[in-house]
């Protein structure tokens, strides 16, 4: 310890350092896939889409549903469901207190957030996926909240979207969350059976349980740029098949490629894209 | 050790190795062996009664996976009569890890679809161990679908480690044929029975598990990630894959209590491939009876049931 740092209070010194950290973090935001440093307003006004490489950045729920429905008229759905720890999971910490943590990390009670709303003046339910809560996983909360949205685009007609983002199932729900797969699925279905439109958008990622129920039942099913989805993730495959696999693999234009989704929508093109093939699956006009 | 029996089961293998022996002796000379034999066997059932009432979840996942435990093709030959087999999903191939086709019970003609391990080395391989691409699920879907023509109702057989992870599955769209089904058996008009008969492993299992009623074998496990894979996530290390088990409650005593499984179907002592036939014998009753309760109900009133019990789960 030099005779500088003995006489230098250490608050006064920690805060100094903490100040000079904040500006960067707060103001810049590195992309990940092309490590250009961006300034933050800037990326936001372009949807998190990096304007160097076009990367799509992930985004909360929340701001996922902010930059699609129109801004009046909006209204949250099931957000009273909140989560139950039926099989008291434990394992090096209680599925409890994972929650709590998760809770507290992203304000949000679970892993997806649903809304009515409209779309360039078109009524749609929309649902989108917290990746940031336990991996966008789909447990009792998710597969109610998805259930009770489409209920109201059932009872009401009106087209339903998902934006999903999501490793998969949430194994601390064991069975109750592979039973969301077949409850989600049986609703969907009766949207089918009535012609009542889902469209479902994948973006990055959408794996595991999600993938083979919801995410793949759209009359349409589309996703953004680059983004990966598949039902079992690269490195199970990798570890089964014992090869490399081939670059691009379950990225969104393999999936394009391989007749798994009809078309790849940027985000910035999303509210106008959606809302023209709503237009036309509906009869109505858009604003 | 003994390969017919699993590690908790070595002192009923140590056991039968004496009655074995003793058998051996007995018949070059006519010493008294009858009445030691008898006590050995009457303490090697004591044995697997107190060893099987005391099974632990990883214990029963073993035996769900054992080498020997009857496959859907063994319960195929026992349950039903006059089997047709019918293969291919008419667009790509014909998945053998699930076997599909028109066969009775009771007489009456029923559509009967399972996953298929294979027994031997060749037809594991055959089979891919048991382990579906799309074309299998689609294979199922397609047989569904004309069981729902023919108002056959359909009769599934749950047995899989999971759906095939390989690049061409994920080619071919296996995340779509497995929603496709669930999507599809949520209303098809026309009663389903699910068992699960050894190991339901995830969306591979669910595939073909959407129905009226859903049965496990007593000793059958049923999870949404194996305990290996959830041990591998949560500990890094597959070793902790017995504490994995019990966290998850991968055994039908607590899928029943959660409404998820609706009828255990007790197994003979030390598990069902110690007698397959009592145990397809127990599997044809069941069978039976639920058909017969199933077709007392009108098929409105039977989807309906069907939808608010999926929408139910987790309530």
């Amino acid at each position: 310890m030099s005779w500088l740092d003995k006489i230098v209070p250490k608050l006064t010194r920690s805060d100094a350092e903490r100040g000079a950290s904040r500006v960067p973090e707060g103001l810049w935001k590195k992309c990940v896939k092309c490590g250009a440093v961006l300034y933050r307003p800037e990326l936001e006004r372009n949807n998190d889409v990096c304007p160097k490489c076009d990367h799509h950045m992930r985004i909360g729920a929340r701001r996922r549903l902010d930059t699609f429905l129109d801004e009046d008229g909006r209204e949250e759905i099931g957000s009273e469901v909140e989560p139950i720890d039926r099989l008291k999971f434990k394992d090096v910490k209680k599925y409890k207190d994972r929650l709590s943590d998760a809770q507290k990390s992203t304000g949000e009670k679970d892993a997806l957030v649903a809304m009515r709303g409209s779309v360039n003046g078109l009524p749609v339910v929309a649902v989108a996926f917290e990746f940031a809560f336990h991996g966008g996983s789909m447990g009792y909360v998710v597969g109610e909240r998805f259930t009770r949205a489409a209920q109201v685009s059932l009872a009401e007609n009106i087209p339903l979207v998902c934006f999903s983002a999501t490793g998969g199932a949430r194994m601390q729900e064991a069975l109750i969350s592979l039973m969301q797969m077949a409850k989600t699925s049986a609703v969907i279905e009766r949207l089918k059976q009535q012609g009542t439109p889902y469209i479902s958008i994948m973006t990055d990622p959408v794996y595991g349980g999600v993938s083979a129920s919801l995410a793949l039942l759209g009359d349409i099913n589309a996703a953004e740029p680059g983004a990966r989805s598949g039902f079992a993730g690269p490195a199970i495959i990798e570890q089964t098949i014992r090869q490399k696999l081939p670059k691009g693999f379950q990225r969104s234009e393999f999936l394009l490629d391989h007749g798994a989704i009809d078309m790849i929508i940027h985000r910035n093109e999303m509210r106008d894209k959606v809302s023209g093939l709503l237009s036309k699956l509906t009869g109505r006009s858009a604003a | 050790m003994n390969p017919n029996y699993l590690d908790f089961e070595q002192p009923i293998a140590d056991l039968e190795a004496k009655i074995e022996e003793l058998q051996l002796v007995g018949t070059d000379n006519d010493l008294n062996i009858g009445e030691e034999i008898a006590k050995l066997r009457d303490k090697s059932t004591k044995l697997t009664e107190s060893i099987y009432s005391n099974l632990s979840a990883w214990d029963i996942v073993k035996v769900a996976r054992h080498p020997q435990r009857p496959y859907a093709t063994d319960y195929i030959k026992r349950v039903f009569t006059d089997w047709d087999e019918l293969h291919g999903d008419r667009h790509f191939g014909d998945d053998k890890a699930i076997v599909g086709g028109i066969a009775r019970l009771d007489g009456k003609p029923v559509m009967v679809i399972g996953e298929e391990k294979g027994r031997s080395v060749n037809e594991k391989v055959m089979r891919n161990f048991g382990m579906p691409k799309p074309e299998g699920y689609r294979k199922a879907l397609r047989l569904m679908e004309m069981a729902e023509r023919f108002k056959m109702p359909v009769i599934t057989l749950i047995d899989t480690p999971g759906a095939y992870p390989g690049i061409d599955s994920e080619e071919r769209g296996i995340s779509e044929s497995i929603a496709q089904n669930l999507a599809v058996m949520s209303r098809l008009r026309t009663p389903i029975i699910c068992t699960v008969i050894g190991e339901g492993s995830s969306g591979g299992a669910l595939a073909i598990g959407v129905g009226d009623h859903l049965n496990m074998l007593q000793y059958a496990t049923y999870f949404v990630i194996s305990p290996e894979g959830c041990a591998n996530i949560i500990w890094k290390t597959v070793e902790k894959a017995p504490l994995a088990a019990e966290a998850m409650g991968v055994t039908s005593s607590v899928l029943e209590e959660l409404g998820i499984v609706d009828e255990t179907i007790p197994e003979p002592m030390g598990g069902a491939h110690r007698d397959m036939d009592l145990m397809a014998q127990r599997l044809r009753e069941r069978l039976s009876h639920q058909l017969d309760t199933l077709a007392e109900t009108p098929i409105d009133e039977l989807l309906e049931k069907r939808y608010q019990r999926l929408l139910s789960y987790g309530n």
